[in-house]
């Protein structure tokens, strides 16, 4: 080896040295989600309370005397690019994910995590997403058979003798949702009157709309995204129908009281329990509205989900995959959006659905 | 038959809407035979333009419909005029004596960098606008079903129909139209002959941009919101109909439009909606197999 060769060698050692030094500094955590794209309000939601959350955990002086450090991942809700998204956050070494939204993200991502031992925690409902017997996953929210069966069961006493139509959006999320509804509804003794799909992404529902008001349609089950509800909410509308909708947790989005034009108020939908009103996230909801974000949808539970990473890494006293695996597996957890603890397949020990309806910019919980 | 008469009317207004933004594809195919993929992101940018100017108008107390429908169309079509001007001089006019996928690809550059650009600078969010035209036809009541069409339904059709013929004046009685079917032929031979090739190609995409922005302000006024994602399936969708019905000609995107709207309509309707692409797409594939240049195109003749 001549001398040059050498010196560039010593000088490659100490630069790689000094790289590792820096990337181990810091753990590195990671959301990600649909931050561009047709959901990309609900990404928006997910990153405020993701950095809020990060910012607080520093101020105190980080997990295990570690700041955190945030990798902001979009997955657009496309299964490819979360599959790259989730590739690339392996490669910053990430010590944990909380992600994706879209259930239909979260599915083909959690396998990669799992590969790479990334723990995660996720909000996706799709029962799929903890059915795989995958052990890096935990679920912060309920599922949508949970979920449904909430939804049928309310859906069969309150408009008990009306006609009710259930379309789905064919996502992942939307399709299973609505399944189950559908079944929560007959489990009560009620039929759909109509069952469907449409296709997300378009503006014009009038077609499906004039069979609804044909078939004399007055109650909509939906399982799918905000953006397509509110458009069929202002064509059914214009078409001279008044239609009540009943759909799952992404309808708690508040762009839906714009894009519905004013038909708002016929949504119900069914969501965690307003974790706004907890006394334990009463100083973090006054700053979130200091700095002029409403902490409603996913904000607080990005935000929740982060508290679980700081309190498992903090018992574990290490972000070991082992180790922290074990501490989110069998802690119990205390966040802004309640007390948490985890079964066997990662899903939450007590979930729990309320009803809601929109009333002006507001949601409230209905009996 | 109420909801047969009603899914007629939704079928041709969402035809209407297609052919509309099919116009835009057909007429920049016609003089470069070129397919223009950033035209979707156009008509998108002209819908966002028209929820400002919109917004606007109603701020300034402008309330009387018809003025504040002329100056938004005026100024929406203006700025978007701008942008495909711009789009052209930036994205194809360098390219243009490049191999044919070349343009292409620019052209897929431009349509990622159109609706990046607007997410990024106006937000995600959809925006929405207040119902501008309120009001409707209630034609008939038939077994209980109330058969109706809205003004804004019928001044989507009406428009259609009027820039069709408009359009199809300019290209086929005006010097204008012919020197742009004389680029068409020949682009070398129409400049020695005095026309300015630059000059009439920048002018299509400007009046292709018109047409986008008309289309993006009826959008905006029918289905009453907008965001940055609208471009792509409308732009997929036009571009189908000016496939269908023979792209280059322009009563042929208008009945590829309609007659894909009409499809969507019924077959939602009747069978199920989810197919509704599927049989779309399937009638498309049936057309070419037995008309491979559309149903009013005319085949290429290969000059030698």
């Amino acid at each position: 080896m001549n001398t040059l060769q050498k010196k560039l060698s010593v000088a490659g050692a100490c630069v790689a040295s000094m790289l590792s030094a820096q990337a181990f500094a810091d753990y590195s955590v990671a959301i990600a989600g649909p931050m561009t794209g047709a959901y990309a309000s609900a990404g928006e939601q997910i990153k405020r309370g993701a950095e809020m959350a990060v910012a607080d955990i520093n101020a105190k002086g980080g997990v295990n005397g570690q700041k955190l450090k945030l990798e902001i991942g979009d997955d657009a809700c496309d299964p490819k690019q979360a599959v790259s998204v989730a590739n690339a956050m392996v490669n910053k070494k990430i010590v944990f994910m909380h992600g994706h939204w879209c259930s239909s993200s979260t599915i083909p991502a959690s396998d990669i995590y799992n590969e790479a031992q990334i723990p995660m925690a996720t909000v996706s409902t799709n029962p799929q997403v903890t059915e795989r017997g995958l052990k890096n996953i935990f679920r912060i929210m309920g599922r949508d058979d949970q979920q449904g069966g909430v939804a049928g069961a309310y859906v069969a006493k309150r408009f008990a003798g009306q006609k009710v139509a259930v379309l789905d959006d064919k996502s992942a999320y939307g399709k299973g949702l609505a399944d189950e509804t559908a079944k929560g509804m007959q489990a009560k003794g009620m039929k759909p009157a109509l069952r469907e799909s449409i296709t997300a992404g378009e503006k014009d529902y009038s077609g499906i709309v004039s069979k609804m008001k044909a078939a004399g349609v007055q109650v909509l089950v939906y399982g799918g995204y905000h953006t397509e509800v509110a458009l069929i909410l202002r064509q059914a509308q214009q078409a001279g129908m008044k239609l009540m909708v009943m759909g799952g947790d992404t309808l708690s989005n508040n762009e839906i009281v714009t894009a519905a034009g004013g038909n708002a108020d016929s949504v119900l939908f069914t969501f965690a329990p307003d974790s706004r009103a907890n006394p334990a996230a009463a100083d973090v909801v006054k700053r979130f509205r200091a700095a002029k974000v409403e902490p409603d949808g996913y904000v607080l539970y990005a935000y929740a989900a982060m508290q679980l990473f700081q309190q498992a890494a903090t018992t574990a006293k290490s972000v070991k995959y082992n180790d922290l695996r074990k501490a989110l597996a069998g802690g119990s957890f205390n966040t802004v959006v309640g007390k948490m603890s985890f079964d066997a397949k990662g899903d939450l020990k007590v979930p729990a659905f309320v009803v809601y309806q929109w009333k002006g910019n507001k949601y409230e919980a209905v009996k | 038959m109420g909801q047969f008469i009603q899914q007629l009317i939704n079928g041709l207004t969402l035809g209407s809407v297609y052919g509309l933004i099919a116009l835009g594809y057909t007429m920049v195919y016609g003089i470069i035979g070129m397919i223009n993929f950033a035209h979707g992101d156009i008509y998108m940018v002209a819908a966002i333009i028209s929820v400002t100017v919109i917004t606007l108008l109603a701020a300034l107390g402008i309330s009387a419909v018809p003025l504040a429908l002329m100056v938004t169309l005026l100024v929406v079509m203006a700025f978007t005029a701008v942008y495909g001007w711009s789009v052209e001089r930036v994205a194809y006019r360098p390219l243009r004596t490049a191999p044919r996928l070349a343009p292409l690809i620019s052209a897929i550059g431009m349509s990622i960098f159109l609706q990046n650009m607007v997410q990024l600078t106006q937000g995600a969010r959809v925006k929405p606008i207040a119902d501008m035209m309120p009001g409707q036809f209630n034609l008939f009541t038939f077994d209980g079903f109330t058969v109706f069409l809205s003004y804004t339904q019928l001044m989507i059709i009406v428009v259609t129909v009027v820039l069709l013929a408009i359009f199809t004046y300019i290209i086929t009685r005006t010097s204008f139209g012919r020197q742009q079917r004389a680029c068409e032929q020949d682009q070398t031979m129409t400049a020695l002959l005095g026309v300015n090739v630059d000059r009439t190609i920048s002018l299509t995409f400007m009046l292709g941009a018109a047409l986008a922005a008309i289309a993006g302000v009826m959008v905006t006024i029918y289905y009453g919101v907008v965001d940055f994602a609208i471009g792509f399936v409308a732009g997929l969708k036009a571009f189908t109909a000016a496939v269908l019905g023979g792209i280059g000609s322009l009563p042929g995107a208008v009945l590829g439009g309609l007659i894909i709207g009409m499809l969507e309509s019924f077959w939602s309707a009747y069978y199920s909606p989810e197919y509704k692409d599927v049989a779309g797409f399937a009638l498309l594939i049936l057309v070419l197999m037995f008309r491979p240049s559309g149903l009013l195109g005319r085949p290429e003749v290969e000059k030698v």
